[in-house]
Parts: structure tokens; C-alpha cells; sequence
């Protein structure tokens, strides 16, 4: 009875068969980043001890006398995100509230296109806003704020990730089934108590999944630090200095030409592969607190 | 009961009051700091974007004789590749982990790493992917820091926005059609050529503007690999008079020469201390703005168009 497909067979399997490479591409690309990243990485440490990375405080690769510790690059990075956070946090925590239990239909229809475009702007954009725009404004309020510095470029960042601080949060907020939300109104509660005891607690998986993942975004972020943040890896937890990050000392070197082999070209992929490190971590957390939501109803 | 009965009489009426002001004026200070942001970089670079010379010049040593020329010929030949590319894998893979998958056995299994996989390449920071180029395309593949590299490399960011769109558009199309096709006797292929494909278009389409509208604003990938910022001429002229009207020597020129993008050329200017040069750097960045919500806006739009169309 099938004998009549005839050749048609054969042109399925052989469409199965590309389907399933273009699928097993995927992967390849994910081995091929841990396979630059770790050889790579290794050649580093032949040079450079992983003792002399760990405990070293001075990143200075560029220089005569070259030290190689990559606290000054985790700071930085770490300082900046933090700033981020604590821009992003209150502020997504209180328009995630605000659009899922006040908001009319017509204000988050708005409301909801306009954050996620913040994630569309292009990056080195938001890096020329904060060097020629939000720096020099906040000089004037901030006494001593160098024009590299990491407040400027932590609350442009802070406004950068909202789509996942506030927007993710709300889409958690509003998986509360209704009946819960109703239950607490009929036991007297107002939407504001229902939002701080009922709400945040049932969907805080969520939120807090929104918040690593912008947490990993700003780690990561690379144009807006390279530009505004400055090129001096510094030991510091001041706001108003000037700082490097990880990926601003990968952009730096990246600038210059990088023979192959070199120890400029190798550090990089040290300082990557720590990078990729911190931002699996990251990622791991948020995808283990999500899968928790779907456990909760 | 008990717990709300602690709550005091005026906070009950107060903080539904209050805590929705105090949300409002907080989407209030996101979207000013949205129009802040264009209107600085319109009004910075105002001057330059009327300037006609802008568009048609390379970039030049003096600010107000550099445009943006090798910048946007850039753009869109690293843009046709990465788009290709992007395509060419997101694509079929897409349609395998939705239509072919066995979701069980071994197979099931290497099915779920895929799927792992592809989320978590959504997630690594854009400026890894850059290293990647650098260690295998451009030193071990040997493929230079060209265009073809640079398309490769933005491809691969395109790549799980393209496969997730292109999962979520054919998980969208009913049992009913697949079924009905295979009891006529198509086979897995034909329905998917004849149906699920044709049905999933406008779905890839979005998928694909949207990964595109990321892609043409992403710099640091790019400046990893080695892009030049200073390119003052053009890649040759791929296109003959006589057949085959492509000469694909000069194909592979164009693949294989040195480029530079805006968002490079707005990084470099950016990076100087003349105010001319940053008056083209928002110049070209509010270009680069305007792009990127053209793009969004349409995927939106054809969104909204493929919903309306099929109603199943």
C-alpha cells in the first residue's frame, strides 16, 4: 500500500537528518566556547599561576611589571552590579506591584512594550548617555565624582535590566492564581496587603529568578562599562572612582593587536572563562528557582 | 482573620492610596529616563543628521568631514550574514526539537540537553561569544577578522531568540492539521513543507526581526574579534553585467574583507575627547536608536497581524 510513496521516503529521512544536525549545531557551538575558554585558560596558567590569580591584588597587564590578580576586575564588576541592583530592585519591585494589582488594562498595555524596550536599546547608545549625559548631571549633586566612575554607569545599568527585575516579577506576580488573591480580599485585606503578605511571598521564586538574571546581566554587560566606567583596575568599593570590569579589561586588550598566543591574548580568555564562570552560576540559580514556581500550584 | 485585624484603620485606607502613586511615579521615571535618552542623543547629534554629507563619507581624522559610510555598509553585509546563518540553523533546528522529537529513550535524552542547551546560550554574556570568534574562527579556522567572522559570531546570538520563536510559533498550529495531512498521506515532510512551515512564517518572521534588532546594536562581540574602527574604503563590487551577474571571487572578497559597523564607529568616537567627534557619535547612535524601534515596532505589528490571521 505504501510502495507508492516511493521516493518520498528516502526525502524524509534525509530532512530528519538535517533537522537533527542543524539541532546538534547548537551544541557544538556550546563545546566550542568551552573548549576555546578552558585551553585557552590553560595556556594562561602555564605562565601565570592560578595561585598568583587568586591571591594577587593588582591587575596590571599592560604595564613593564606585569601582576596578574583578578580582584580588581571581580570588584569592579561586582561593585557596579550592586549598583545596579540597588537602582533596579525598589524600583522593578514597585512597578512589578504596581502593574499587576493596581494598574488599569490600558496603562500595562503601555506600560509593558515601553520597559521591554529598554533591553532593545543598543548598549554602546546607553554607554554614550551615561558618559555625556548622566555623569556630568550627577557631578553636580555627587562632591568629587571623577568623569570615569561607577555610579553612572551602575544606574544606567540599574534601568537596563528592568525588563527582568520588574517585568519578569510581574509575570510572576500575576501566575497567582486569582482565588488566592480573591480569598485575601474577602478576609478583609486591602490590594496593598494582599500584595506585601499574599503576593510576594507565593510568586518570591520568580521575582527573585528576575533579579539573578538581571544580577547576570550586568555582570556581563560590557559597551556602557567600557565606555563610562573607565580603564583603571582598582581595588575599590568607591562609587565615585574609576574602575575596570571584566569585560571592559577584555574590550581594552581586544582594542589593541592581539598576536595569537600572547599573554595579553591569553588573559583574556582567563578573565572570559571567569566571567562565563560567574554568569553559569548566575543562570543556574535562576533556572533552578524557576522550575520551583511550577512546583507552588 | 486575626491577621487583618492588626492592621490599623488608616493604614487599610492610606496604603492603597499612597503605594499606587509611588508605582505610578515609578513607571513615570522610567519612561522620562526613555525620553531623556532620545531626546539627549537627537538633540546632541541634530546638527550632523541633516547633514547629507554624514551618510555618504567615510570616517576621517576631522569630526566634521567623518560620516558613517563604511559604518552602515558594514552593518548590512554582517547583517545579511548573520541573518543567513541564524536561519540556515535556528530554523530546522527548531522545527525538530517541536515536530520530530521522541521526547523519550536515549534520544529524549540528548533531546533535553538541546533544549537545556539553548537556553543557556541565550543567557552567556554577549562579549564571550566574541571570544569564541576569536579562538576558533579567527585564529583556528583562520578566517581572519572579516566580514564572514563577524556574521558568524552575530548569528550565533541570534540563534536561541530565532529557535524559541520558531518552537513557539508551530507549537501554536492545532493537532487537527498534522492529523489531517498524514491521513491523506503526506508524509512528516510534507507537512511540515506544506503546512506547518507556511503557518509558522510570520512567527519566524518576528523571531527572526527581533533577534536581528539585538544583533545590529551589539558591539562588544564584534570589537573582540578584532573589527577595525578606521575603514576608509568600501568592499568590491560582487556584481558583474554579464551572467551569472555575480562574481564569486569577488564574493569571497567581500566575505573575507576587514569591516567596521556603527555601533564600532559610535564606540570609537565616543571614545574621544574632540565634542565634534561626539556629535557624530550621537548622530550615528540615534540612527542606530531609530532602527532598533523601526525593527521592534514591526515585529510587533506582524505579531499582532499572525494572531489575527489564524484563529484555530
Amino acid at each position: 500500500m505504501f510502495s507508492s510513496l516511493g521516493y518520498k521516503k528516502y526525502v524524509d529521512k534525509f530532512m530528519l537528518a538535517v533537522f537533527l544536525t542543524a539541532s546538534f549545531i547548537t551544541i557544538f557551538i556550546t563545546i566550542g566556547i568551552i573548549y576555546v575558554l578552558i585551553v585557552d585558560t590553560f595556556q594562561f596558567f602555564k605562565i601565570v599561576s592560578i595561585k598568583e590569580f587568586l591571591t594577587e591584588k593588582e591587575w596590571t597587564p599592560v604595564f613593564a611589571t606585569k601582576k596578574f590578580g583578578i580582584w580588581p576586575l571581580i570588584s569592579g564588576t561586582f561593585l557596579i552590579a550592586a549598583i545596579a541592583m540597588v537602582v533596579s530592585i525598589p524600583l522593578g519591585l514597585l512597578i512589578a506591584i504596581y502593574l499587576s494589582e493596581y494598574a488599569s488594562d490600558t496603562i500595562k498595555e503601555i506600560a509593558k512594550p515601553i520597559i521591554e524596550f529598554l533591553e532593545a536599546v543598543p548598549t554602546v547608545v546607553y554607554g554614550y548617555f551615561t558618559l555625556l549625559f548622566v555623569t556630568p548631571l550627577l557631578q553636580k549633586i555627587v562632591p568629587n565624582l571623577e568623569s570615569f566612575n561607577s555610579l553612572a554607569p551602575g544606574i544606567v545599568l540599574g534601568f537596563m535590566i528592568l525588563p527582568y527585575t520588574a517585568s519578569m516579577a510581574e509575570d510572576a506576580m500575576k501566575g497567582v492564581p486569582q482565588r488566592i488573591r480573591e480569598a485575601s480580599y474577602a478576609l478583609g485585606a486591602t490590594k496593598f496587603w494582599t500584595a506585601i503578605k499574599i503576593i510576594i511571598p507565593a510568586s518570591i521564586s520568580g521575582i527573585v529568578a528576575g533579579f539573578i538574571l538581571g544580577a547576570s546581566r550586568a555582570v556581563g554587560e560590557t559597551m556602557v562599562v567600557a565606555i563610562s566606567a573607565g580603564m583603571y583596575p582598582n581595588l575599590t568599593i568607591d562609587p565615585r572612582l574609576p574602575i575596570q570590569t571584566m569585560t571592559g579589561y577584555i574590550v581594552q586588550v581586544a582594542l589593541g593587536d592581539l598576536p595569537f598566543g600572547s599573554i595579553e591574548y591569553l588573559s583574556i580568555f582567563a578573565v572570559g572563562f571567569t566571567l562565563f564562570l560567574i554568569a553559569f552560576i548566575f543562570n543556574s540559580i535562576a533556572l533552578w528557582l524557576k522550575s520551583k514556581i511550577r512546583e507552588t500550584y | 482573620m486575626k491577621n487583618v485585624d492588626r492592621i490599623p484603620k488608616y493604614k487599610k485606607i492610606k496604603s492603597d492610596i499612597i503605594f499606587p502613586t509611588f508605582g505610578f511615579i515609578a513607571l513615570f521615571l522610567v519612561v522620562s529616563f526613555i525620553f531623556t535618552l532620545v531626546f539627549d542623543i537627537f538633540l546632541d547629534g541634530f546638527v550632523k543628521l541633516k547633514d547629507p554629507n554624514f551618510y555618504i563619507s567615510f570616517p576621517s581624522r576631522f569630526p566634521d568631514k567623518a560620516g558613517i559610510l563604511s559604518g552602515w555598509v558594514g552593518t548590512l553585509l554582517v547583517m545579511a550574514g548573520a541573518i543567513f546563518w541564524s536561519l540556515l540553523i535556528g530554523v530546522p533546528a527548531g522545527i525538530y526539537l517541536e515536530e520530530y522529537a521522541k521526547k523519550r529513550g536515549f534520544i529524549g535524552k540528548i533531546e533535553k540537553i538541546i533544549e537545556l542547551n539553548i537556553n543557556n546560550l541565550a543567557a552567556v554574556p554577549a562579549i564571550i561569544y566574541g571570544l569564541l570568534a576569536l579562538g576558533i574562527f579567527v585564529y583556528r579556522f583562520k578566517l581572519g577578522e572579516s566580514i564572514l567572522t563577524a556574521g558568524l559570531t552575530l548569528s550565533i546570538l541570534m540563534l536561541p531568540v530565532i529557535v524559541v520563536n520558531t518552537r513557539e510559533a508551530i507549537r501554536r498550529i492545532p493537532k487537527d492539521i498534522r492529523e489531517a495531512a498524514y491521513a491523506v498521506g503526506a508524509t512528516k515532510w510534507d507537512t511540515v513543507r506544506d503546512h506547518i512551515l507556511p503557518y509558522s512564517l510570520g512567527g519566524i518572521l518576528t523571531g527572526l526581526i527581533i533577534g536581528a534588532s539585538r544583533a545590529i546594536g551589539e558591539t562588544a562581540p564584534l570589537i573582540t574579534i578584532g573589527a577595525l574602527t578606521f575603514i576608509a574604503f568600501l568592499p568590491p563590487n560582487p556584481f558583474i553585467a554579464e551572467f551569472p551577474y555575480i562574481s564569486f571571487a569577488k564574493y569571497w572578497e567581500v566575505l573575507m574583507s576587514p569591516f567596521t559597523v556603527l555601533p564600532i564607529q559610535i564606540f570609537n568616537w565616543v571614545s574621544r575627547p574632540q565634542a565634534g567627534f561626539q556629535i557624530n557619535a550621537a548622530a550615528a547612535g540615534f540612527i542606530l536608536l531609530v532602527l532598533t524601534v523601526v525593527m521592534n515596532a514591526l515585529a510587533y505589528y506582524i505579531r499582532l497581524k499572525v494572531r489575527r490571521k489564524y484563529i484555530w
